[in-house]
């Protein structure tokens, strides 16, 4: 099977770090924008997120890694969705036993891990074409980059808009809060500057790559 | 039962909480689909027409899951409904008229993985709508995503003309177009006196 190419070589470190930061899920390849955006707004709401995410993802890709060969093409799909659901009901049922307070924070967004199109693209992507163990490391590579693409979004949002960090103050003395930052168009803002960084980082490199080869 | 009437029912769901600028809900084809005005328009009426039917029917198995007291099965249910719906209208558009099927293009299977959808499934069964309600919420949320893409088009095919540095060019550039929208957008509130 050509999809099976590399069964002989050794899982390598790279599965796991490349979605770190080389192929970030949220800031390299702009996936999944909705959750990123609207549970950011706090840097414990957008780690919560995050490490939910991780879990399905790292399950979903387990699960879809191991029965990918019995899974016809036509259908393939429809039964990825139904795996990620069934992991997302039970992530869902686990955050309300923990905390549920956490739980009414989070909202609909939990259940709407379902449609992250992170999930569904790694499934497509990597787990339906890979075996067990390479599809466990790129689920949590890619879920540890989503964490902290979520996390670098949400404590800016949070220490800007209320002066806290993980509800602790974070300035001496009285700080004037940038409510906007709060609101859904600060997780527009943050977004887009995150990125303008990333972009202005993967600009320098490349540059330097460019001089450096043709001295 | 909610006391709300429908006309702020609708004003709710197309304006003061928008799915797109107020709930983050479909950003991904928010942000794929919206640089040229044409496809923004279609893929707007396609999603409005999947989010009226999927409402439909998640309405419906929302009253025979509760009969049979399995609410765990909610989430499985819907997904597989909307994946279902979209498929209907994917071989209804793809008889009745090829030209627009063709118009669609692959927008119209992506529509599936679209969280505004499902999203407008899980709120409706939260807030806990009737019949009636349920349809004029769908058809709020479908006309303010329609909304939200069209002036975002539009703002992005003035924006491909203008002269920009290389850095801002793509997603940054039209997630800050998408903060100032939803800034507007905040003028709403409060309309529907809710």
């Amino acid at each position: 099977m050509a999809s099976d190419s590399n069964a002989n070589v050794p899982p390598s470190t790279d599965e796991f770090v490349k979605g770190l930061w080389r192929e970030n899920p949220v800031f390299v390849q702009v996936l999944g924008m909705c959750p990123t955006l609207a549970v950011s707004n706090t840097a414990r709401n957008a780690l919560a997120m995050g490490l939910a995410t991780m879990v399905v993802l790292v399950m979903s890709n387990a699960v879809i890694s191991a029965i990918r060969n019995l899974i016809p093409k036509q259908v393939r799909i429809a039964s990825f969705i139904l795996v990620i659901a069934s992991f997302v009901t039970v992530v869902e049922y686990l955050i309300q036993a923990i905390s549920l307070e956490l739980h009414k924070a989070l909202g609909a967004f939990i259940s709407l891990i379902v449609v992250n199109c992170i999930i569904l693209g790694r499934a497509e992507a990597f787990a339906s074409k890979n075996r067990l163990l390479p599809s466990v490391l790129d689920g949590l590579g890619m879920g540890l980059g989503f964490t902290f693409a979520l996390f670098c979004l949400g404590a800016v949002r949070e220490v800007v808009g209320s002066g806290t960090l993980f509800g602790v103050a974070a300035f001496p003395g009285a700080y004037q809060e940038w409510v906007i930052m709060i609101l859904p168009a600060g997780g527009f803002f943050t977004l887009a500057g995150w990125l303008l960084l990333f972009n202005h980082l993967e600009a320098r490199r490349a540059a330097r790559a460019t001089t450096g080869a043709t001295p | 039962m909610s006391q709300e009437s429908l006309v702020s029912i609708f004003l709710g769901a197309s304006l003061i909480n928008n799915f797109v600028l107020a709930y983050f809900l479909g950003i991904c084809p928010f942000l794929g689909v919206s640089s040229k005005l044409e496809t923004a328009t279609r893929m707007g009426g396609a999603v409005t027409f999947v989010m009226l039917i999927s409402s439909m029917c998640a309405y419906g198995i929302q009253a025979l899951l509760v009969a049979i007291d399995a609410p765990y099965l909610k989430l499985i249910s819907f997904i597989a409904v909307i994946a279902s719906a979209v498929q209907l209208v994917e071989m209804f558009i793809k008889k009745t008229s090829p030209a627009l099927f063709r118009a669609l293009g692959i927008f119209l299977p992506l529509i599936t993985t679209n969280c505004a959808i499902l999203a407008l499934a899980l709120f409706q069964t939260n807030k806990g709508y009737g019949f009636v309600e349920c349809l004029v919420y769908a058809l709020g949320g479908g006309v303010g995503f329609t909304l939200a893409l069209v002036l975002m088009a539009g703002l992005r095919e003035k924006l491909a003309l203008a002269e920009t540095p290389g850095v801002v060019r793509g997603t940054a550039l039209a997630l800050v177009v998408a903060g100032l929208l939803s800034v507007a957008f905040m003028g709403f509130a409060g309309l529907g006196g809710s």
